[in-house]
């Protein structure tokens, strides 16, 4: 799911690097509160313990094993923005000593796990880790981290026109459903066994949430999930909407102009026209996701 | 272990790794930039960009197969793609997937192979990203090998027990053992934290190490981002 | 008679789940001493170790040279106070020795090229002068531990502390160990289990049971009372019928 350079498309790549930026200058704002350093250390040693998390084996049964992704988990212990920081300090660190994941593609990875992934990690649990629905909240919340991640980064690749037939994109999916339920386990049975270590390492969310506003943002993120999917396994629906809308004519300007120098055959292809479509969808949903957690934490906050 | 090698490699000598971090961080983008974007005639492009990143490797003093072999890494998850590419009937999507993955990640190693990461992430900070996720990041860096070497003794030790146990309950043992690795990790950041506040820290950190940015930096600069540049224009010009 | 650089007096501390960690505990420090506090795991002598540099504050009385320990000078305090955590790699965090050495010389406000040169000091002082620019993951436990101390001794504290410090050294790093801190100046308190350790530079021993001091006097003598000499089973033992 660490999606390597070379394989999204340039409008890909670049707006999602664009889109990082203030995403995770928010994620850090909200991690550090003000201008005390003090809990790099606590955060930084959870970046590890999940480095060092995905050593150990989980049986699934027939020979093969799974290991923790650990978003939902950090999501759940260390709130949704520390999390979302951890995940950011892993990735960049994945790419830069592991080669696991592109550089050029931080942006794309850190926007589907380190912010979509841990906010749908989360949101669950945020309304109903404090009832009797808290263990289907957390297995719910880490199969949706692990699903939206790997969704988005399929979608960014079908955009950028890497060929996927039906059936591995089929294929593809079942795989995700399959890695998301794992994660949902394992997060779940960790949680648990840390409440009995230590039950004040698993915080209780505030008592306020509601199930039907649970049950709301699980659907909203799965409808997201579902239609991002579609979108970019279609673009011409979007593109026609985008058409519209008078958006793909502007992108095209907005294209031509800094980089006709050097690339002036390639931008009047048929695919970027797709791509930039595709992308505006890919930017809608982003916005939702980040009104949706400004609504979130306005929530907590008051 | 992978950043072992890399620790040893980042703290050798040579003009490479003397050079400002800045300089190589700002050189890899616009070289990773160049190279991501670079569609017709790509096959001579490559070649070009690859001869250029092995002279830099052996100007570098680093082991030029071991190096080569590490970037590889990336190219399993890539030939599944290229692969089905070449299938699905657009080989040369095949051939911009595989070549730009590895020389992406050759570049990459080139500048993490002459800058140790701390030194590379206070360049990012000085560059402008945010300063508490580079501080998160260098702590990540500072104690992954010591809770990975944790994480291996439990393993040791749950496998030299429950080997014939059911997957069920190996499931749960192995949950057990990260509910305590992660019970210890907040445990040994609690610890850290004391330490901090023993010395004086009072909620900010004061750093030592301080960047210089000279001649020798700013030549290299511009010819490493000249270089790949001639390269693209002249392929432009000859297309 | 000379005062006290540590004078505490009645300290109390419980945790936040009720346990009382520490019941009136009396200590007193001289300038050039060595003191040993023995006492079995979680006796109290960490906690109470804590207590010195602000970092738990219980009920009632610690001074440091002087000085109640309170928020407003916690700073002067840690200036004051050197501690050494037993496990070093958690005191080691930096990403370099040397870098991690001047850690508390920039906390205390120097600038840059002055907590160099004092770390750079602090560091030919424990003999390390050559491991300046490792990361602190390729050092052995015994250039841990010396590091862990080069780091207290650039902010030229009075008094060091050490928790455990020999727990994790073969005997040749212990020897180094105790050559060392014999050829330190500073007055210390030595946290250990580990009785040549204590015997060989503490003329002064505190046994800790349970929280409170059960006895004090000299080393040889502690551990003798308190039987320490033989296993450390039999110790508990002898805690019960003494305390």
């Amino acid at each position: 799911m660490h999606i390597p350079d070379g394989f999204l498309a340039t409008p890909v790549w670049g707006s999602l690097d664009v889109a990082a930026v203030p995403a995770v200058g928010l994620l850090v704002r909200r991690a550090q509160r003000g201008f005390d350093e003090s809990k790099a250390p606590l955060l930084g040693v959870m970046g590890a313990f999940v480095f060092a998390a995905q050593m150990i084996n989980f049986p699934v049964g027939i020979g093969t094993s799974g290991h923790l992704v650990g978003g939902a988990l950090l999501a759940i212990t260390l709130g949704p923005a520390a999390a979302g920081v951890v995940m950011t300090a892993i990735l960049a660190i994945q790419a830069l000593v592991f080669q696991d994941g592109g550089v050029l593609a931080l942006g794309a990875n850190v926007i589907n796990m380190a912010v979509a992934g841990v906010l749908a990690g989360y949101l669950p649990f945020r309304y109903w880790g404090a009832g009797k629905w808290r263990k289907p909240a957390i297995f719910l919340g880490a199969m949706l981290s692990v699903l939206v991640s790997a969704v988005l980064a399929l979608a960014q690749l079908l955009i950028s026109g890497v060929a996927m037939p039906a059936s591995v994109l089929g294929l593809s999916l079942a795989l995700f459903v399959a890695s998301a339920a794992l994660e949902g386990a394992i997060t779940l049975a960790v949680v648990q066994a840390l409440e009995t270590i230590q039950p004040g390492l698993v915080p209780k969310p505030q008592a306020r949430g509601s199930f039907i506003r649970g049950a709301l943002a699980s659907a909203a993120v799965l409808l997201a999930v579902v239609g991002v999917l579609f979108a970019s396994a279609q673009p011409d629906g979007l593109e026609k909407l985008a058409q519209n809308v008078g958006l793909s004519s502007q992108a095209r300007v907005l294209f031509t102009t800094p980089l006709a120098d050097y690339e002036a055959g390639f931008l009047r292809s048929p695919w970027l026209r797709k791509a930039t479509a595709g992308m505006a969808g890919l930017v809608l949903i982003y916005a939702a996701c980040v009104l949706f957690g400004r609504v979130v934490s306005r929530n907590r906050s008051s | 272990m992978h950043h072992v090698v890399l620790e040893r490699w980042s703290r050798r000598e040579s003009t490479l790794h003397c050079r400002d971090p800045r300089a190589k961080a700002v050189a890899l983008v616009i070289f990773l930039v160049i190279v991501a974007t670079t569609h017709r005639s790509f096959a001579g492009a490559a070649c070009a960009y690859f001869l250029l990143l092995v002279a830099l490797l052996v100007w570098a003093r680093l082991p030029l197969l071991a190096v080569l072999a590490r970037a590889a890494l990336v190219l399993p998850f890539t030939l599944v793609f290229a692969l089905i590419s070449v299938v699905a009937g657009d080989p040369h999507r095949a051939l911009l997937l595989m070549g730009k993955s590895y020389l992406s990640a050759l570049a990459v190693l080139l500048v993490v192979g002459t800058t140790p990461l701390p030194r590379l992430l206070r360049a990012f900070e000085s560059l402008g990203a945010p300063r508490f996720l580079l501080m998160v990041a260098q702590f990540v860096y500072r104690y992954l090998f010591v809770i990975a070497e944790e994480a291996q003794h439990m393993r040791v030790a749950a496998a030299s027990r429950g080997a014939s146990a059911s997957p069920a309950a190996r499931f749960r043992a192995a949950a057990g053992a990260l509910a305590v690795l992660f019970a210890r990790s907040y445990a040994r950041a609690e610890a850290i934290h004391r330490a901090m506040l023993a010395r004086g820290f009072e909620g900010r950190f004061r750093l030592l190490s301080v960047l210089r940015f000279g001649w020798a930096d700013a030549v290299f600069l511009l010819l490493a981002v000249a270089a790949p540049l001639a390269v693209r224009l002249a392929l432009e010009a000859g297309a | 008679m000379k005062s006290p650089l540590i004078e505490v007096h009645d300290l109390h501390y419980r945790y936040s789940d009720g346990t009382l960690a520490l019941d009136g505990v009396d200590f007193v420090l001289y300038a050039g001493e060595t003191v040993a506090l023995l006492g079995a795991n979680g006796s109290g002598k960490t906690t109470f170790v804590l207590h010195l540099n602000g970092i738990l504050a219980g009920e009632g009385s610690v001074m440091v040279c002087g000085m109640p320990v309170g928020k407003d000078t916690v700073a002067a305090v840690r200036q004051k106070i050197g501690l050494v955590f037993q496990e070093s790699d958690n005191q080691l965090f930096m990403p370099s020795v040397l870098e991690d050495v001047a850690f508390g010389p920039l906390n205390l406000g120097m600038d840059r090229t002055h907590a160099e040169n004092r770390a750079r000091l602090a560091l030919e002082q424990v003999g390390l002068e050559a491991a300046a620019h490792k990361a602190p993951y390729h050092l052995s436990a015994g250039e841990k531990k010396r590091a862990a101390i080069a780091g207290i001794l650039a902010m030229e504290p009075e008094t060091l502390v050490l928790d455990e410090p020999t727990t994790f050294l073969d005997p040749p790093g212990r020897r180094a160990l105790i050559d060392l801190l014999a050829g330190l100046p500073q007055s210390k308190i030595l946290v250990t289990h580990d009785i040549e350790f204590a015997a060989a530079l503490a003329g002064r021993a505190v046994f800790f049971d349970r929280g409170k001091v059960a006895g004090e006097g000299p080393t040889g003598e502690i551990i003798r009372r308190f039987g320490w000499d033989k296993s450390s089973h039999r110790s508990a033992a002898s805690c019960s019928r003494e305390g």
